[in-house]
C-alpha cells in the first residue's frame, strides 16, 4: 500500500475527473497526494480481513434505522420553468450542450 | 487580547421569544435591528454571503401578526437565524462557497430550513463556508475568508465558519452549519459558541449541497445549550426526502438538557489528551471534567486506541464519497459553464478545471484515485472495514460510559494563513472531530474557558446514537459550571 503517485497516475486520474491540470497544479498535486497518501497508508498495520465494511452508519444497532422506503408513486416534480431559468443554455424544453455527434 | 473585537452575546430565545409575544418587541423590528448590525460588522468579518431581506421582512410581519391576535407562537417565532450556504434557501442564491454555483438560485427549499421557517424563524441571509464545506478555517471559500469575531487576525474554523461566527458576533440568534468531518463542532470551538452535531440521519440532508453522504449532517449553532436544543428539536425528524433519516422519535431536546447530570458516568479517553495537544487546551478541559465531578457525574478514564486511524479513514471515504457527488457539476444543469469550449468533455473540464478551488481539486484527485481501479480495495474497503472497526470501539465504550469528553480540536483559533500552505497540516485539526463523524454518533461543543490570549476554548461532549439529550445535558452542566466561575471571578477581580 506504499504505491506512489506519479506523473503519469495524476494526468490520468485528473481526466478521470474531467479536471484540466496546469503543470504547476499538477507538480503540487503530485507532491499533495503522496504526502496524503503516505498518511493513509498507516491503514495497512490494521489487519481487516475479517471485517466487513460500514457503508452506512445506520445498519449499526441502536443508530435509529432508516425510514420505510417511500411508495413508488408519481409526484409533481419541480416546476421546469424555474428549473431550465438555472441552467446555462437550454431551449425552454432541453439542456444544451456542444455538439456531441457531427453530422 | 486585540482591541479589535465583534463578540456580542445573543439574547437567548426565553427572552426574546417572551418580549415577542407580548407585543413589546416586534420581529419587524428585531431583524432590522439585525440587518443594522449585519451591515456594521459583515464588511470586516465577511460572514453573510447574500442577505434575503424580503423574505425575513414578510415572515417577521406574519409573525407580529399572529402575536398581535394572541395566537399561539411557534418556537422560534420572530427569532432571527442565518443559514450555511451549502443548505439550499428558494429564490437565494447558493454557493456552497464555490465559483462554479455563483449565481444559482435553488427553485426550493431545504427540510431543515423549511422546518425553521415553519416553527417561526426569521431566515436572514446565507452564511459563508469552506467551498463545498471542505476545510478547516474557512479559507477555502472562493468568495473570501470569515475572520473569527474574538480576534479577526485568526480564524472562525470551518467549514461551517460564517455560522459559528454569526452567533459569535451576535449577527444571528442562531444558525444552521452542516459537520461532515468536524465542521459544526470545530468553528464552534473556535468561536466561543454552542454547536451540535446530531446523530447521522437525525436530521434530514435534503437540500444540502451533498460533500459526503455518509458522513454529512446538519445542525443548529446557538450562544448557549438550551437554545441549540430547542433549535435541535425543530429540525430533527423522519423526512420522506431522505431514506436516511430515521424514524426513531424526537425528543424534547430543550427539556432534556435541564435534567442535571447527577450519576453520570463520563468517559475520558487517554488518546485525545496526547502528543500535538495544546498545554493551556488541556488546562481548559481539565477544569471543565473537575466542574462534571462536583456536578456529581462519575469520571472514569478510557481508551480507544483505533482514534489515530481516524483522520486517514475520514479522508478516503469523504474524498471518495465527494468524487462522485461533485462530478454533477458540469455546467450543464446549473452554475458555471466556461464560455469557450468546442466539444462536451472540453465543456466539462474548462467549466470544473474555472469553477472548483485548490482544495476542492485535491479532494476529487484523492477520491478518484482512492475508487479507481487497482486501488479500490486498498483503499475504500479497507478505509470502509477500519471505520468499522471505531464505531464498534464507540459502541462498546457507551456500554461503560453515557458520554464521552474530549478537547473539540488541539489548538485555539489559529491566525488566517498559517496552515493554508500544507493540507495534511490543515486535516490534522480535524483529529478529535473526525471519529464521532466516522461511527455516526452525537456530539456537542460547549465553550470551556479561553487562553490567556483570550481565544475560546471548546469541550466536545459525545453520546451513542441518538442519545442527543445526554450530550444536551453533560453540556449544560458544564455551561453552568463556566457561568459561575466567570461570576466568581468578576467577584474577585
Amino acid at each position: 500500500m506504499t504505491a506512489k503517485v506519479s506523473v503519469e497516475d495524476v494526468k490520468r486520474v485528473a481526466e478521470l475527473a474531467h479536471l484540466e491540470l496546469t503543470p504547476a497544479e499538477s507538480r503540487s498535486m503530485l507532491h499533495d497526494l503522496n504526502a496524503i497518501l503516505d498518511h493513509i497508508a498507516q491503514l495497512g498495520e490494521l489487519d481487516t480481513s475479517a471485517v466487513a465494511p460500514l457503508a452506512q452508519v445506520s445498519e449499526l444497532e441502536g443508530a435509529g434505522g432508516e425510514g420505510l422506503l417511500r411508495k413508488d408513486a408519481v409526484l409533481p416534480s419541480l416546476d421546469r420553468v424555474g428549473v431550465m431559468a438555472e441552467a446555462p443554455e437550454t431551449d425552454q424544453v432541453f439542456f444544451k450542450v456542444p455538439k456531441v455527434i457531427e453530422r | 487580547m486585540t482591541t479589535e473585537t465583534y463578540v456580542e452575546k445573543p439574547k437567548t430565545l426565553s427572552e426574546l421569544r417572551e418580549g415577542i409575544a407580548s407585543g413589546r418587541v416586534k420581529a419587524a423590528d428585531l431583524a432590522a435591528n439585525y440587518y443594522a448590525r449585519i451591515e456594521k460588522v459583515n464588511p470586516r468579518l465577511n460572514i453573510y454571503l447574500s442577505l434575503t431581506k424580503e423574505r425575513a421582512l414578510e415572515q417577521a410581519a406574519r409573525v407580529d401578526a399572529t402575536a398581535a391576535k394572541g395566537d399561539p407562537l411557534g418556537p422560534l417565532a420572530g427569532i432571527p437565524v442565518g443559514i450555511k450556504d451549502v443548505l439550499v434557501m428558494r429564490g437565494a442564491p447558493a454557493t456552497a462557497g464555490s465559483r462554479i454555483l455563483k449565481g444559482y438560485h435553488p427553485p426550493y427549499d431545504a427540510t431543515a430550513v423549511g422546518r425553521l421557517e415553519a416553527a417561526g424563524a426569521v431566515l436572514l441571509g446565507k452564511l459563508n463556508c469552506d467551498e463545498f464545506a471542505m476545510g478547516s478555517s474557512n479559507e477555502n471559500s472562493a468568495y473570501g475568508p470569515v475572520c473569527n469575531p474574538v480576534n479577526p487576525e485568526r480564524v472562525p474554523g470551518g467549514s461551517s465558519g460564517g455560522s459559528a461566527a454569526a452567533v459569535a458576533a451576535n449577527i444571528a440568534v442562531a444558525s444552521l452549519g452542516t459537520d461532515t468531518g468536524g465542521s459544526i463542532r470545530q468553528p464552534a470551538s473556535f468561536c466561543g459558541v454552542v454547536g451540535v452535531l446530531p446523530t447521522y440521519g437525525r436530521v434530514s440532508r435534503y437540500g444540502l449541497i451533498a460533500f459526503a453522504s455518509s458522513l454529512d449532517r446538519i445542525g443548529p449553532f446557538a450562544g448557549n445549550v438550551r437554545d441549540a436544543a430547542t433549535l435541535l428539536g425543530v429540525i430533527a425528524g423522519h423526512d420522506p426526502c431522505d431514506a436516511t433519516s430515521s424514524p426513531a422519535p424526537v425528543a424534547d431536546y430543550a427539556a432534556e438538557c435541564d435534567k442535571g447530570v447527577k450519576g453520570l458516568r463520563i468517559g475520558v479517553p487517554a488518546e485525545y489528551f496526547g502528543k500535538g495537544l495544546d498545554p493551556e487546551v488541556r488546562e481548559r478541559i481539565e477544569r471543565g471534567i473537575a466542574a462534571l465531578k462536583v456536578a456529581g457525574c462519575t469520571i472514569k478514564p478510557i481508551s480507544l486506541p483505533l482514534t489515530r486511524y481516524a483522520i486517514p479513514t475520514y479522508y478516503v471515504v469523504a474524498t471518495a464519497e465527494a468524487s462522485a457527488n461533485l462530478a454533477r457539476f458540469d455546467g450543464v444543469r446549473y452554475g458555471y459553464r466556461s464560455p469557450s469550449s468546442a466539444t462536451l468533455s472540453d465543456m466539462y473540464s474548462h467549466s470544473r478545471d474555472e469553477g472548483f478551488g485548490a482544495e476542492v481539486k485535491r479532494r476529487i484527485m484523492l477520491g478518484t484515485y482512492a475508487l479507481s481501479a487497482g486501488y479500490y480495495d486498498a483503499y475504500y474497503l479497507k478505509a470502509q472495514q477500519v471505520r468499522r472497526l471505531l464505531a464498534e470501539e464507540f459502541l462498546r465504550a457507551f456500554t461503560d460510559v453515557d458520554a464521552i469528553v474530549t478537547p473539540t480540536a488541539p489548538t485555539p483559533a489559529f491566525k488566517l494563513g498559517e496552515k493554508t500552505s500544507d493540507p495534511l497540516a490543515m486535516y490534522l485539526a480535524d483529529i478529535y472531530t473526525v471519529t464521532a463523524s466516522l461511527a455516526g454518533i452525537c456530539g456537542v461543543n460547549v465553550p470551556c474557558g479561553a487562553t490567556k490570549a483570550g481565544l475560546p476554548v471548546g469541550m466536545q461532549v459525545l453520546a451513542a446514537h441518538l442519545q442527543e439529550g445526554t450530550a444536551l445535558r453533560v453540556a449544560r452542566a458544564v455551561e453552568a459550571a463556566e457561568i459561575q466561575g466567570s461570576r466568581t471571578q468578576d467577584a474577585i477581580g
